[in-house]
């Protein structure tokens, strides 16, 4: 025990003495927390928006706006022709072209019915997906409008019509940052605990510390417990600030309890941190550790749910999410903060987590070597 | 004369292999009490890997030692707590301050707060290093670290030391100064056992073995050797065995 509060001692005054390392401790979540969820959201507005209108009637003009009132549009051209509007987006300058038929109003109002055309720029898969969906509606909206206009007024409440109105439990008003602040949050807890446990034995290992400890009687578990220790204080430091800055920025904070919170982060971070400790006892330089970190790293975010919803991956990927750590805590932290869930709800997770915790820090133990 | 000495280090054919290289082979040799043992040889001579062995960090192939009395293959743990010992490497916390770094070795091996205080003052002082202890170790000149180091190696007055190419890098007069430190330590019953490059700081040596190609070619005092192979110098001495050296750097 005295050893390692002498060990510990040692850590701490280093980190602290490393005023870059502290200055990114503090400085990481902040911009995170206010950079990512602004530059990582699902929702697509101003839809560049390029119109081809040959009939120039009423009606083409009703539709038009109807496209512009939206919200998601940005009405940038009128073309006199497909082909012109066909040059916009080879210029990036529209995303999606509206035609227009000649005649379009006489066809509705005559033979009930007519053909729009949209052409979406597919660059963006997602882009095109979503303006051709947003069109689909608003040209059903013009359908009901049209369909108002010309129906008599005793027939129209004879017609059946099913209508579906939805509501989003949990988010419900499906706001993109309620989602993605807990995500983010989970991620700064990861790579503080990470990157920093990972590259400190092995930077012993560079200068050649280490080889002065392991010829000291100091015990293997009291070796890897200073190493672990002051990073998971540091872990929770971040998650606190963490915590802090997005309820400051956008009003988040946790639906349930904060203690679960800790809780869960506490054995997350007792896995994560072995895993670091993992990592720097197979890497011989800082360059190699970090390489490695960094690899994981990718894996473990994309494989996370931060982004794209895990329950849309084929189900290799799904299965891979399974051992993603990292997925865990996403997870946690989004159903702490929209959902409210207790430590009962998440004792599955507690579960998996703390076998993570239990392997890598075993393999860690049995892994580091006090001889060459 | 010399049976009535007390053994400290004794190994018997002390070998380590990575792969088809044998490294060190079947090095057997007895180091006294109190004596400062030169362990001399070319880079690559199997010196560091030896050292290693004897410190254990490094498990041998084959072949038996004792450390103060330890068995180096089970007793490893009790061996650390009586050996000092001192890398090639510079191995002190560049970011942590001289009085951190005392306080520090103090407390892994052992001592107690009391005497982690008394005893780092008394060393500061005698290092005449009032003024810099609150600095850290990195602001020192190499001269300067190293004899740190070797007094840090020694604050828990562990039964041997292992200093390895201990003034690699350090000017004649810090070397000489070194030395000192080197004396009063055997003075007061540690046993040094040193590797070094310069032939000038094997004459201070009890006695010196010479490594060659993981053998050792010869060991005496260094008045014996020189009379034995009729040079002038250790140097000579040296110069004589490494030649026929096949393993380069």
């Amino acid at each position: 025990m005295r050893i390692l509060k002498f060990l510990l001692r040692k850590e701490f005054l280093q980190i602290f003495r490393n005023k870059l390392i502290l200055r990114m401790i503090f400085a990481l979540p902040v911009i995170q927390l206010i950079l990512l969820p602004y530059a990582a959201t699902y929702e697509i507005k101003n839809i560049t928006l390029s119109v081809v209108d040959h009939d120039h009637s009423e009606y083409s003009r009703k539709l038009i706006n109807k496209f512009t009132a939206s919200g998601y549009f940005l009405l940038t051209d009128y073309s006199n022709t497909y082909k012109q509007a066909l040059d916009k987006v080879e210029n990036d300058e529209a995303d999606l072209i509206v035609e227009i038929p000649e005649g379009f109003e006489k066809d509705v109002i005559r033979q009930n019915e007519s053909i729009i055309m949209f052409s979406a720029n597919a660059i963006s898969g997602q882009t095109a997906g979503l303006a051709v969906a947003y069109a689909n509606s608003i040209v059903k909206d013009f359908n009901n409008d049209v369909r108002v206009e010309w129906l008599p007024q005793s027939r129209l409440s004879s017609i059946p019509v099913i209508e579906i109105t939805s509501s989003n439990w949990f988010n419900q008003l499906m706001n993109y940052k309620d989602f993605i602040v807990p995500g983010v949050l989970a991620l700064l807890v990861t790579l503080v605990g990470y990157l920093m446990s990972s590259l400190n034995i092995v930077k012993e290992k560079e200068i050649g510390t280490i080889e002065q400890l392991n010829v000291s009687p100091i015990k293997k578990y009291q070796f890897i417990l200073s190493k672990l220790i002051p990073f998971w204080v540091l872990g929770l430091l971040v998650m606190t600030i963490g915590f802090i800055i997005s309820f400051i920025i956008y009003g988040i904070y946790p639906a349930g309890s904060f203690w679960v919170g800790y809780l869960f982060a506490g054995v997350y971070l007792i896995a994560l941190l072995g895993f670091g400790l993992l990592t720097s006892i197979y890497a011989d330089t800082q360059q190699q550790a970090m390489f490695i970190a960094y690899f994981f790293m990718l894996v473990f975010i994309l494989l996370g749910g931060l982004f794209s919803p895990t329950e849309n991956m084929p189900d290799w990927a799904r299965y891979l999410t399974y051992i993603n750590p990292v997925s865990y805590l996403i997870e946690v932290m989004r159903m702490l903060v929209l959902k409210g869930s207790s430590f009962w709800d998440l004792r599955y997770h507690f579960l998996v987590v703390s076998v993570f915790a239990i392997v890598f820090n075993s393999l860690a133990i049995f892994k580091y070597k006090k001889t060459v | 004369m010399l049976l009535e000495k007390e053994i400290v280090i004794k190994t018997d054919k002390l070998t380590k292999r990575f792969g088809d290289f044998t490294a060190v082979s079947e090095i057997s040799f007895e180091v006294y009490k109190g004596e400062i043992f030169g362990f001399l040889g070319a880079n690559g001579a199997g010196k560091t890997t030896a050292m290693k062995m004897l410190i254990g960090i490094s498990i041998p192939t084959s072949g038996n030692a004792t450390i103060a009395g330890f068995d180096i293959y089970i007793q490893t743990e009790q061996i650390k707590k009586s050996i000092g010992y001192m890398s090639q490497k510079f191995s002190l916390y560049e970011d942590l301050t001289i009085k951190e770094n005392i306080q520090l070795f103090g407390g892994i091996y052992g001592l107690s707060d009391k005497e982690i205080k008394s005893k780092s003052e008394e060393l500061i002082n005698k290092l005449g290093l009032n003024n810099e202890a609150d600095k850290l170790v990195a602001s020192l000149p190499l001269g300067w670290k190293q004899k740190l180091a070797f007094s840090i190696a020694i604050f828990h007055q562990p039964k041997i030391v292992f200093l390895d190419e201990p003034t690699g890098g350090v000017d004649p007069i810090t070397r000489r100064q070194f030395w000192d430190m080197i004396y009063e330590a055997a003075h007061n019953g540690i046993t040094v056992f040193v590797t070094t490059h310069y032939m000038d700081e094997a004459e201070y040596c009890d006695r010196v073995s010479i490594m060659v190609d993981g053998v050792i070619q010869a060991l005496d005092s260094p008045a014996n050797l020189k009379s034995k192979y009729n040079a002038e110098s250790m140097d000579e001495v040296f110069l004589m065995l490494a030649r026929g050296a096949k393993r380069g750097e």
